[in-house]
């Protein structure tokens, strides 16, 4: 599906905050905003859906306890019961205070890689990706702003030029 | 201009009244004679089988080697005389604990010239000011201590220390007379620092440069140099020296975690009791979000200072040292236990998701959850070497609580109606009115 869409860069995180206000108060769908850094409260203002990242993040945090408790007892107490300290290992719970640290570490673990896992495969990131940013100044100083178009270019590009745009594209995707 | 409404006014007051009472039950219904103080435990069935075990492990420690029964039963009668005055000791503590941990985090706020906090800087005067009240209080009852009116601190017993060859040893510093040198230059230091801080931030207010504000960065940076020393020794003094023999070289940074998450609290709480009386207009919830935060990581950082403590002694097992678990995890089970409950597993659970933390009744509710632990985690520092399994939570401890409860609120609250509640001219006023998460 071919549609032209309209690009509008910006040199300013300020202005862009500013621009991106002003194209949703004039009821304008927003594709996407490319930055060469993230923006406080840039997707509050594109009226992005909170992540649920933090939900996913608990999730994993719970799996690693859960991994680390059945591990511990497995290797510990029922595979090869040792006696480490004048501590004999015959019960998870009495020993519990030894496995804390690894409890807490793979809670630790399995939450952080988990969850940059999760964000990897929802962005569509991988290795060897092709980038997906129109324009390479994207990465350098400039913020681009992507607005699809219906029929109405003429006013697009009236309104973003007044949003302080520094220079606007018409391609198709 | 905040004013001291008349209901919360009453209403410390008699807070003060009802503990008073309490406190005077508790001190005419502890025993005089050793006849008295088995009546009491016979009293109450199931106690003495207990208590002599307890002696038992005390009985080298305290020094009574010999004539073993009639050492028990004197060794149970100190126990409940001690009674009413651990019970007033630890709530002493524990509220003017909560002003020194707020010091910390207002020093700490200043030496980091934050920008978020300046609206919260006179609520964090206010509760400052308890200190004058509630460290004279500290150190009345660490005098009295010392002129031998009771027996909280073991080593204080020269009779004690005459057959007691490590305390012998220990006697250059645990001796009265420095421990109350020590006590007067660790108070004057915390509250000099706040006096002269506070005037300088009313100065700011009035002058035309941000000489004063600078001048207070500075002390502020010189003195928690000053405070980490002091209230690590503080700790050492006034809490780990109750139990002389026993000794933890984290100590000082456990009770520094209790004092700096129980005041972080109490900021919020006050914080968030203002707002809702209509003042501190431009606090807004990201202030209470970021003191939630603190909150939140504070009361994991206590509970890793918590469990490394715990978990070197438990692994080595020496005797000289698991015996401080050992009597917590027999004699004192449900406080100790519910306590890691409370200050860990209520702040985090509760906590943890963000938009929890901008809920100000939500706050308000773990804050009470956070102080009752911490609470508790001062009676069980105390307890357990001066009244041993003879502990309850009964008239004097409540009675003690509601004092200085009482009083706290009063001092507070008066202290903040001497100035304007939002700072005027503190530079980094305009960041912290925007601030915004």
């Amino acid at each position: 599906m071919a549609s032209k869409v309209i690009h509008a860069f910006y040199n300013d995180d300020d202005v862009l905050m500013h621009a991106v206000k002003k194209v949703k108060a004039a009821k304008h769908h927003i594709e996407e905003v490319y930055c060469p850094f993230p923006v406080h409260g840039l997707d509050k203002a594109m009226g992005l859906a909170p992540t649920r990242i933090a939900i996913t993040s608990f999730l994993y945090g719970c799996v690693g306890l859960t991994v680390a408790i059945v591990m511990m007892n497995y290797i510990m107490i029922q595979d090869w019961p040792q006696d480490i300290g004048g501590k004999p290992s015959f019960s998870y719970l009495e020993n519990m205070p030894a496995f804390v640290p690894i409890m807490f570490e793979l809670t630790v673990f399995f939450a952080a890689h988990l969850m940059v896992i999760t964000f990897y495969l929802r962005s569509r990131l991988w290795p060897f990706k092709e980038a997906e940013n129109p324009d390479v100044r994207t990465t350098d100083d400039h913020f681009l702003m992507e607005i699809e178009i219906h029929d109405n270019e003429q006013e697009l590009k009236d309104l973003l030029m007044d949003t302080g745009a520094v220079e606007i594209n018409i391609t198709e995707k | 201009m905040y004013t001291f409404s008349n209901r919360l006014k009453i209403a410390s007051f008699i807070l003060m009244a009802v503990g008073v009472l309490g406190i005077g039950i508790g001190f005419m219904a502890a025993p005089s004679t050793v006849e008295e103080a088995k009546a009491i435990v016979a009293g109450h069935g199931d106690g003495h089988g207990d208590a002599h075990a307890v002696a038992e492990g005390h009985g080298e420690e305290m020094g009574h080697g010999d004539a073993h029964d009639a050492s028990h039963d004197e060794h149970l009668l100190h126990q409940l005389q001690n009674k009413p005055w651990a019970a007033l000791y630890v709530a002493a503590f524990f509220f003017f604990m909560i002003a020194l941990g707020v010091l910390a985090f207002y020093a700490i706020q200043r030496a980091a010239q934050a920008g978020w906090s300046p609206l919260l800087f006179r609520v964090m005067e206010g509760i400052t000011a308890y200190l004058v009240p509630g460290g004279i209080i500290v150190f009345v009852i660490l005098a009295l201590s010392v002129a031998h009116m009771n027996h909280l601190f073991v080593w204080m017993d020269p009779e004690v220390v005459a057959h007691d060859a490590l305390l012998q040893g220990k006697a250059g510093f645990l001796n009265g007379t420095f421990f109350l040198i020590r006590a007067a230059v660790f108070l004057g230091g915390w509250i000099l620092y706040r006096e002269y801080s506070r005037k300088l931030s009313l100065a700011q207010d009035e002058s035309n440069d941000d000489s004063n504000f600078k001048l207070n960065f500075r002390i502020s940076a010189a003195f928690l140099v000053f405070y980490l020393i002091s209230e690590s020794m503080m700790s050492w003094d006034w809490i780990m020296s109750v139990d002389p023999h026993w000794f933890s070289t984290l100590f000082g940074w456990y009770i520094f975690a209790s004092m700096f998450v129980s005041g972080i609290t109490v900021i919020a709480m006050v914080t968030i009791y203002l707002k809702s009386r209509g003042y501190l207009p431009d606090v807004n919830d990201s202030h209470i979000h970021d003191l939630a935060k603190f909150m939140f990581g504070i009361s994991i950082f206590w509970t890793y200072l918590w469990f490394s403590q715990f978990m070197l002694i438990w692994y080595s097992n020496i005797p000289e040292e698991v015996t401080y678990y050992v009597t917590r995890i027999a004699d004192f089970n449900l406080p100790f236990f519910g306590m890691v409950a409370m200050n860990f597993l209520f702040p985090v659970l509760l906590l943890m998701n963000s938009d929890y933390k901008r809920v100000n009744w939500f706050v308000i509710m773990t804050g009470i959850v956070i102080l009752a632990g911490h609470y508790l985690d001062i009676f069980n520092a105390i307890m357990p070497a001066t009244v041993g399994d003879q502990w309850f939570i009964g008239i004097p401890e409540i009675g003690s609580i509601l004092f200085f409860a009482g009083l706290f609120i009063f001092f507070v609250f008066r202290a903040l109606t001497k100035a304007p509640l939002q700072p005027k001219r503190n530079p980094f006023i305009e960041e912290s009115k925007h601030f915004h998460y």
